[in-house]
């Protein structure tokens, strides 16, 4: 089971590994040892320069950031609210709402693309990170609420009906009863959310592609080039990349711990 | 003054008419006891009461306040729930303490009662645990706890016990005996178990179906029940029912008779053949067969009956009682 394991973080590792170590290595080492570790003659810094230097790396690097915390941050807020709301409260048209809300998960947001442009123009958002993050919220929130209600079901009606005796209101409930209580599923969301909207390539392309509103990923593509491509300077950027999201991902993943509802009933 | 009055309550889950014109009246601390069957609407009637659940119709009044359209925090109430329902993410004491924060007591105050409860409970020492670190007694404490620090008019008790083994069970009944006079607070108390009413109620509500089948002390209702359900459901042992018939022909009654005034006697009018026997050190207990009908009769002391043996049992008469076949009391 172990060796199973292990085997499969080997071969999903392994790519990261060879980004890792070819971009402390010079061009010419680059293709004709790809697999070799830098050593003294072939270690150079030259690609992370060139990033640091000529990409404006820290403008992209920033947008990323904000477009892709702003934009979980609505998907969980967003996501948890209506999720409650329809775990909850009894009204009439509820399944119907579920089921519209889901229905997200199975259409493709990027089908939309054209009329999502089309939007975008009219409301004078193109070329702005809100474009990016009104899109990306709008892609998790089917699945968020899909998790987030099937999570909130789960909560013993008795432990809101003990709040409500205590005087909680129902707002209260919400963020002090059922918010912490549904932490592992707001993580096991966030997580799920992160890396497509910090990876995604498309929509910062039609929808955002200025110079102050890049996205890394994007950002990355000026060294791609036609004719030649400065292999330097993009394994340099993708190396960089990584850092961030694994810091996210570690913020999530602590909280997937469960074991938190133990003990709430018997 | 009354610290509760129900009046004509009905309520329905889409068509399903869970509670059918409930009248039930508690006095100041008075200990009333719910019992009934699984299903019957004792959760609702209770949840009704804390204004929890709203009634399609009828009144709740708690110490004659008109409590309709209040909610259950300002109703002056606290309840105990059956999964106990302690917030998990707070200790002990900001399980306790929750609610007199929410109402915006001041400090010392709240220190003041959550040092009495705990002391009370025997909680002093776990104030800083979390639920998830106690045991299922314990837990079961804290959330008593939770509901007497609130200092509350009346108290609902939804099946408290029901999650705790069978030895824990009896203390904690005992405790919350001696809880209610202490307090001499007013307090509702649901359950199936008619041990659990027998003992701890000064009045007993006995529910079926959504209605009251009868209301009285414990002894009332065992003496004098009003139909064969009371009769059946109250009293362990239960009561033994058998179609009069089978002693004067073309009688279409039903006799019941409890196990206890059964007793064996050669001149006896019921041939039996005796199919197991309980002993239980203070009593003992004969599984009988009767025709098709199974008997049981409660022998106070020891005695040596064999398996499989005949005997002839006799009672007395003027303890036994007749229902009709729709199950009412005759006399
Ligand atoms: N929210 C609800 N929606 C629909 N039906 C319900 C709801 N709550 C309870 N009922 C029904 O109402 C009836 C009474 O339920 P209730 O929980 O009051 O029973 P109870 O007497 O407390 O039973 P138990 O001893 O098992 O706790 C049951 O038949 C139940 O199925
Ligand atoms: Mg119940």
């Amino acid at each position: 089971m172990h060796g199973a394991l292990i085997l499969y973080m080997l071969i999903a590792l392994f790519p990261v590994f060879v980004i890792l170590i070819n971009s402390f290595k010079t061009r010419k080492k680059i293709f004709r040892e790809p697999l070799a570790l830098p050593d003294s003659e072939s270690f150079t810094l030259i690609g992370y320069e060139t990033v640091l230097k000529q990409g404006e790396f820290f403008s992209y690097f920033q947008n990323s950031m904000i477009v892709t915390v702003a934009s979980l941050f609505l998907i969980l807020l967003c996501g948890a609210m209506a999720a409650y709301a329809l775990a909850e409260y009894q009204f009439k048209g509820n399944k119907w709402m579920a089921l519209y809300l889901a229905l997200g998960i199975m259409i493709p947001i990027r089908i939309g693309t054209v009329a999502i442009l089309e939007m975008m123009v009219a409301t004078n958002l193109v070329n702005t990170l809100w474009a990016l993050i009104l899109v990306y919220t709008a892609q998790g929130l089917p699945l968020a609420v899909f998790i987030l209600s099937e999570f909130m079901q789960q909560i013993s009606d008795e432990l809101k009906n003990a709040a409500r005796v205590d005087g909680l209101s129902e707002y209260q409930i919400f963020l002090t009863i059922v918010i912490p209580l549904v932490r592992p599923a707001l993580a096991t969301v966030a997580v799920f959310n992160m890396i497509p909207i910090w990876n995604d390539l498309w929509f910062p392309l039609i929808l955002a592609p200025a110079e102050e509103t890049k996205t890394l990923t994007l950002g990355s593509q000026v060294f791609i080039g036609q004719y030649v491509t400065n292999w330097n300077a993009v394994l340099a950027a993708l190396s960089m990349a990584i850092l961030p999201v694994l810091v996210l991902y570690m913020i999530f993943s602590k909280q997937l711990i469960r074991g938190i509802t133990s003990g709430a009933v018997k | 003054m009354t610290a509760l009055v129900v009046e004509g309550v009905n309520k329905y889950f889409g068509d399903v008419h869970v509670l059918k014109d409930i009248n039930i009246e508690v006095n100041q601390g008075e200990f009333v006891v719910f019992v009934g069957p699984s299903g019957c609407g004792k959760s609702t009637l209770l949840r009704v009461i804390a204004g929890l659940e709203q009634a399609n119709s009828g009144n709740v009044s708690i110490d004659d306040k008109l409590v309709n359209a209040v909610p259950p925090a300002k109703r002056g109430i606290a309840m105990v729930f059956q999964s106990y329902a302690l917030y998990p993410h707070l200790n002990v004491r900001g399980n306790m303490t929750l609610a007199l924060k929410q109402a915006r007591l001041n400090k010392t105050v709240i220190n003041e009662r959550v040092a009495k409860v705990s002391q009370m409970l025997d909680l002093e020492d776990y104030l800083h645990r979390y639920p998830s670190e106690l045991s299922g007694g314990q837990r079961q404490r804290v959330a008593i706890g939770r509901a007497i620090v609130r200092e509350p008019k009346l108290f609902l008790f939804d099946e408290p016990l029901s999650n705790l083994d069978a030895a824990l069970r009896i203390n904690t009944r005992i405790e919350i005996a001696n809880l209610h006079k202490q307090l001499s607070t007013s307090m509702i108390y649901v359950t199936h178990d008619q041990t659990e009413a027998m003992t701890l109620a000064d009045k007993i509500v006995v529910l079926r179906d959504g209605v009251v089948e009868q209301t009285g002390t414990p002894m009332e209702l065992y003496n004098n029940p009003a139909n064969q359900f009371v009769a059946g459901f109250l009293g362990a042992p239960a009561m033994n029912f058998l179609p009069a018939d089978l002693l004067s022909n073309g009688d279409t009654r039903t006799i019941g008779i409890r196990p206890e005034d059964l007793a064996i006697n050669a001149n006896g009018q019921l041939k039996t053949r005796v199919q197991h026997v309980e002993h239980l050190g203070g009593d003992t207990n004969l599984i009988v067969q009767l025709n098709q009908h199974q008997l049981t009769v409660r022998l106070f002391g020891q005695h040596n009956v064999e398996e499989s043996s005949n005997v002839n049992l006799g009672f007395d008469t003027s303890r036994a009682l007749y229902f009709d076949t729709n199950g009412a009391r005759l006399d």
